[in-house]
């Protein structure tokens, strides 16, 4: 599937109280409303200006913090098409392909603010077509790319009754 | 080749020896969840159709970030998982009970175990010689459903301290230290191992404050042997037959050993907005502080507020200072009453919170002011974390918080 869309660029340590932030503890059983608030301690901006399919780009450690998991998927209902960071925290890392958001490792200093992307994960580079380079990125380990495959964790289970991750 | 702790741990919960870096499916033992992360585990349960508990004796589910509630849409939360517990048979630990990591330390999680919350302070399980790891609301619901993770087994940072800590100076100091030493990524993936002569005569509650925060140093654990003071620990909350010594082997593989001499160490403060940010407090003399918050499953133990109260006892908090208490857990609080603790911090002008994590995870019970700063014996000074984006959070001992209570401003506890 190929992803399309323009940067959004945030610095190093962004947090999960950035993402989701504590004051906003009572929205967490209403995703939708607390999905207008995604990012806003690290941009107050973005929710209104980001547009479906774009990309969140991070610098280092993004989503270090907490483990609530409302913070990849208020990223996911947003409509953002993946999440480009050098490194992810690990608890954040592991929530966002339970939640059937992609999170990519590569180097982000080639990105800057609204530039366009363009991704097939399949594929294992990022398009900048801003800049005309192309981006490499790690792959995910397999059982990752399955659990992602089946649109998270939740429906994994779902479907096999237990996991089928061949290990 | 001889095995870590994690490495002995998880090959003992999957079906066969297992080494740093190999991924597996491991049973686990412990399973909680806390009422921030609890619904959304309760509802992927209801929405895959497999609203069960595996081993509901050690399910908890836990209601503390909200405790007691103070808005209509968290208490409906706790509803939720009132009635998931009763009807799956799992515990729930009611408002008032204290944070969910002190509790599962004192109750159910025992030495070999694997424990995964969906909090990523579950890592204060490590204390005990447990691997207790942190992991998202899905993750959980399925441990809970299914009783069983999967995992990928860490590479290990062997943590080796040596030396007695200086007057004034505690194992707080030292983990703020080691997270400015190696970053807030500095351990990202790995297990810090604790280990060296200054760890094997550590009680149980200083164990705990350096296993809460691996975290912050990105760590998927942070764990000690589980050796005599183990022991006494269980034994001292009636659960000493659950005791098991457990060792790294000695010719265990690490990736990187780390040396500290805590007699070297002096207080050390981190400053906003990231827990590595740290200075010692030599350097941060002076920062007039408008709240000073003594509690959390990092710093909210008896022997923390006992602390405390030493350094309070007849004296005021300053005329333009708060003082917010949080006994970490129901226990601790009855104790701190029983030995006079809560009287003397109550003299000196402090308010007491209901155990819970409410002021910690910004919730309630002590939102910042805008432009207001904070010394806090939590983990973690995040931009907004206190509950508003415009505050800024510093984070120290209970004895730097307890001297700088008085002082209004961030002063060296040595000085006393």
């Amino acid at each position: 599937m190929i992803l399309k869309g323009k940067a959004w660029v945030f610095g190093d340590n962004i947090s999960t109280d950035h993402i989701a932030p504590g004051r906003l503890f009572h929205l967490r059983s209403n995703l939708p409303e607390l999905t207008k608030h995604v990012l806003e301690d690290a941009d107050p901006d973005f929710a209104s200006n980001m547009s479906v399919n774009d990309f969140v780009v991070g610098g280092n450690n993004f989503g270090l913090g907490s483990s609530r998991e409302h913070a990849p998927t208020i990223i996911k209902l947003a409509g953002v098409s993946a999440v480009l960071a050098k490194t992810f925290a690990r608890i954040f890392f592991r929530n966002a392909i339970n939640v059937g958001l992609p999170v990519l490792i590569c180097d982000t200093d080639k990105i800057s603010q609204h530039h366009e992307l363009q991704t097939d994960l399949s594929t294992g580079i990022i398009k900048n077509l801003s800049t005309d380079q192309d981006i490499t990125f790690t792959p995910l380990p397999d059982i990752m790319i399955q659990i992602l495959n089946d649109k998270g964790l939740a429906s994994h289970i779902q479907k096999y009754g237990d996991f089928n991750l061949g290990i | 080749m001889g095995q870590t702790l994690v490495e002995k741990i998880i090959s003992s919960h999957a079906e066969h020896d297992v080494k740093a870096g190999e991924i597996t499916i491991a049973k686990v033992d412990v399973c909680i969840t806390q009422d921030g992360t609890g619904p959304l585990a309760v509802r992927q349960l209801q929405k895959i159709g497999l609203e069960k508990a595996y081993n509901p004796k050690k399910t908890i589910l836990y209601l503390d970030h909200a405790a007691p509630s103070p808005r209509k849409e968290l208490s409906n939360d706790h509803m939720l998982l009132r009635n998931f517990a009763n009807k799956v048979g799992a515990h729930l630990s009611d408002i008032g009970e204290g944070v969910c990591h002190q509790i599962t330390v004192e109750k159910y999680l025992n030495p070999g175990e694997i424990h995964i919350g969906a909090d990523s302070h579950t890592c204060t399980g490590g204390a005990l010689g447990a691997f207790a790891t942190g992991m998202g609301s899905t993750d959980v619901a399925i441990g809970i459903a299914l009783g069983k993770t999967w995992l990928r087994v860490p590479e290990t940072f062997k943590i080796n301290i040596t030396g007695s800590f200086l007057k004034g100076v505690y194992a707080k100091d030292l983990i703020l230290y080691l997270i400015g030493l190696i970053g807030a990524d500095g351990a990202t993936y790995k297990s810090l191992e604790f280990c060296g002569p200054t760890v094997n005569s550590m009680e149980m509650t200083d164990r705990m404050t350096l296993s809460n925060m691996a975290v912050e140093a990105g760590a998927k654990c942070g764990i000690f042997p589980s050796d005599k003071i183990t022991k006494k620990y269980l034994e001292s909350v009636k659960r000493g037959d659950k005791w098991m010594p457990l060792q790294p082997d000695n010719d265990a593989l690490y990736e990187r050993v780390i040396n500290i001499d805590a007699s070297k160490l002096e207080p050390m403060i981190s400053h906003p907005h990231t827990v590595d940010n740290t200075k010692t407090v030599s350097q941060s003399i002076g920062i007039k502080i408008d709240q000073v918050f003594i509690g959390t499953c990092t710093n909210g133990r008896l022997k923390d507020l006992r602390i405390a109260a030493e350094i309070l006892k007849n004296k005021k908090v300053h005329a333009k200072t708060r003082l917010l208490i949080t006994p970490a857990s129901r226990q601790i609080f009855l104790d701190a009453v029983k030995q006079g603790i809560i009287e003397t911090l109550l003299k000196a002008g402090g308010t007491i919170n209901s155990p819970g994590c409410g002021a910690c995870v910004g919730v309630h019970q002590g939102i910042l002011g805008d432009g207001e700063n904070c010394l806090a014996t939590q983990n973690r000074n995040f931009k907004g974390r206190l509950g508003n984006v415009n505050g800024n959070i510093y984070l120290s001992s209970p004895a730097t918080a307890a001297i700088t209570a008085i002082k209004g401003k961030i002063s060296d506890p040595r000085k006393l």
